[in-house]
């Protein structure tokens, strides 16, 4: 069963983005992405941000989403303390992490660490759009490729759930190296038997789609999440074809052999404590 | 006629005027030997210092010219008896990227390499240099094939990106670029990898994980093309040029910043002027590496690939 959603622990003040403080009145109502009906948020946390009405699953923040899993204070986090230097020197780069840091309470985009599920231990990277769209800079990669390590050297199992446009463009190719660097930690945990999960939310894009995130033993979904390498508008002015509406979606990609499972966000905790203790043991080197 | 780039037009409209006194002399009765001895000396001067002070900009023009060099130029200047195999047994043939085995210098390698079309018709066949999952998933299966029989894998670096195409999408164009980064992590034989051109982001990166990472000079590695960059980040993508120069895409800028190990030179104004002169640095680089590499145990080598890799990218602790 899962406990009351959002609770105690959440480290940060929320603050509403100028999007969320146009469209609803005081942060008490909520209007469905998907459907545009108008909710009490209350309602909306309590079905754990998936609509009611039309089944839209709303983005969740990192510590939200660790509270909709993890067994109540039973979360460590790790590497808390890296945050992004500016390589490239890139104008106005800092200003931007500094502005994203204070509107999510977050140090960066990921948030990495260890807790159990129904009692059983993983390790653990949660990923959060809300954080410069959850684009993959040194931080991020790097707190991924540690969190992989530590996974391996203790033996635990390892999820992770995407949420990414992709690269961190003001890092340039120090944010495309992150793909390998985590890539290489991921087949070092695998090669010792770890076991992983990947579950891609929305948006998971570029960069990420092109690498931890499709290399899980398994690689889940929630419904609707936006999963695919190149950008759709890209596509379209490159085949010069209007696309399916349901192009990268959850469900085309399941439909087109990309995906594993697509798994609603209420049986989320209940799939991942089956599959956490179905490979108890690891693989054949753990 | 090469295809001139604007900043070289200083360079070719004086070379130009040399050639027209020289006609002149021969033709008429005047002398002009000593205008001409000084028009070379200005031209030697204007040389060094266009090609010597090239602009990020200008190198993207380099990497992209029409005439620059292709993995197959290459392949037949450094090795012997290249084979080249086809398809990737699951979908088809993607000629975006060639495979192949060869010599280099009596020992047996794989070749891998992003292709692009010397004109019109081979582009669309090559689908200019852009590959399909089934490219990355050949570039695969080659590659283990090189490490079940020993055998050190080169490749050459050559792609604007992975095609952004519908049906990349559906056949896992993500899928076969991770797949790529995570296996080629674990291939128990040397690899080394060179950019030749454009090294565009995750399309690239799909053959670009290695134990030496070598740079053209004049080629540019980039995790988003600078007009694409420009375009997101200024709205503009008039601003191409200075989201070259803000995301660091030379193989100086990458040097500097640990990524990648050695730059190649290039001939005056561009690996396309000399091909023999280009090929002849590239094998020296080339030969260094696999000599250095062969020396490693292939636990070495994961362990040095690993330990490469970690230490890539910046941050600070709060
Ligand atoms: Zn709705």
């Amino acid at each position: 069963m899962l406990k009351d959603f959002f609770g105690k622990r959440r480290k940060y003040a929320s603050i509403p983005s100028e999007q969320a403080k146009a469209d609803v009145p005081e942060g008490l109502m909520q209007k469905c992405n998907g459907c545009h009906k108008i909710y009490y948020r209350k309602e909306m946390n309590k079905n754990l941000q998936v609509c009611p009405n039309c089944g839209y699953h709303h983005p969740l923040q990192a510590w939200d989403r660790i509270d909709t899993l993890f067994d109540e204070n039973s979360f460590e986090e790790w590497d808390n303390d890296l945050i992004t230097s500016n390589p490239l020197q890139f104008p106005g780069y800092e200003e931007k992490v500094v502005k994203d840091r204070k509107k999510t309470g977050l140090n960066e985009g990921v948030v990495t660490g260890k807790g159990t599920i129904e009692g059983q231990a993983t390790a653990f990277a949660v990923m959060d759009s809300t954080f410069r769209m959850g684009s993959m800079g040194s931080v991020i990669g790097e707190k991924i490729a540690r969190a992989l390590e530590n996974a391996k050297n203790e033996g635990l199992p390892f999820i992770i759930f995407t949420a990414s446009g992709g690269a961190r463009m003001q890092e340039g190719l120090l944010s495309l190296m992150q793909m390998t660097k985590t890539s290489i930690a991921v087949k070092r945990f695998s090669d010792a038997g770890g076991f992983m999960v990947s579950v891609m939310t929305h948006p998971t894009t570029g960069g990420v789609s092109a690498s931890f995130a499709s290399i899980g033993d398994y690689n889940i979904a929630e419904p609707g999440a936006l999963i695919g390498f190149a950008g759709r508008r890209i596509i379209e002015q490159t085949i010069r074809e209007k696309l399916p509406e349901d192009f990268q979606t959850a469900e085309f990609q399941l439909k087109h052999g990309q995906l594993d499972k697509v798994v609603h966000r209420q049986e989320m905790q209940e799939l991942l404590s089956k599959l956490l203790k179905f490979h108890q043991k690891g693989g054949e080197e753990a | 006629m090469k295809q001139v780039l604007e900043f070289e037009k200083p360079i070719v409209d004086l070379k130009e005027k040399i050639s027209e006194l020289k006609r002149f002399t021969q033709d008429s009765e005047i002398d002009l030997s000593d205008e001409i001895t000084t028009l070379e000396k200005r031209l030697a001067v204007l040389e060094n210092d266009i090609y010597g002070n090239l602009k990020p900009w200008d190198r993207v023009q380099l990497a992209r010219h029409s005439e620059r060099p292709t993995t197959l130029d290459y392949v037949h200047k450094l090795f012997t008896d290249f084979i080249e195999f086809h398809g990737d047994r699951l979908f088809g043939d993607d000629e975006a990227i060639i495979a192949g085995i060869a010599y280099y210098k009596d020992n047996p390698v794989t070749v891998i390499g992003h292709q692009r079309g010397k004109d019109t018709k081979e582009n669309l066949r090559r689908n200019f240099g852009m590959p399909h999952p089934e490219g990355y998933r050949k570039a695969l299966r080659h590659m283990k094939q090189a490490e079940k029989f020993g055998r050190p894998i080169i490749c050459f670096i050559d792609t604007k990106g992975a095609y952004p195409g519908k049906a990349a999408e559906e056949r896992g164009q993500s899928e076969a670029i991770a797949r790529n980064l995570m296996e080629m992590a674990g291939l128990r034989v040397p690899i080394v990898c060179v950019v030749i051109g454009e090294g565009g982001s995750g399309g690239a990166l799909a053959l670009g994980v290695g134990d030496e990472i070598h740079m053209l000079e004049n080629s540019t590695y980039s995790v988003i093309s600078p007009e694409g960059a420009a375009s997101i980040l200024w709205k503009d993508s008039a601003y191409a040029q200075r989201a070259a120069e803000s995301m660091k895409i030379t193989a100086y800028d990458l040097k500097k910043l640990q990524v990648i190990d050695k730059i190649v030179p290039e001939p005056k104004g561009g690996a396309h002027r000399d091909l023999d002169q280009q090929a002849a640095y590239l094998d020296e680089v080339l030969e260094q590496s696999l000599h250095t590499l062969s020396k490693c145990s292939a636990d070495t080598l994961l362990e040095n690939r690993w330990q490469k890799y970690k230490q890539i990218g910046d941050y600070n602790l709060l």
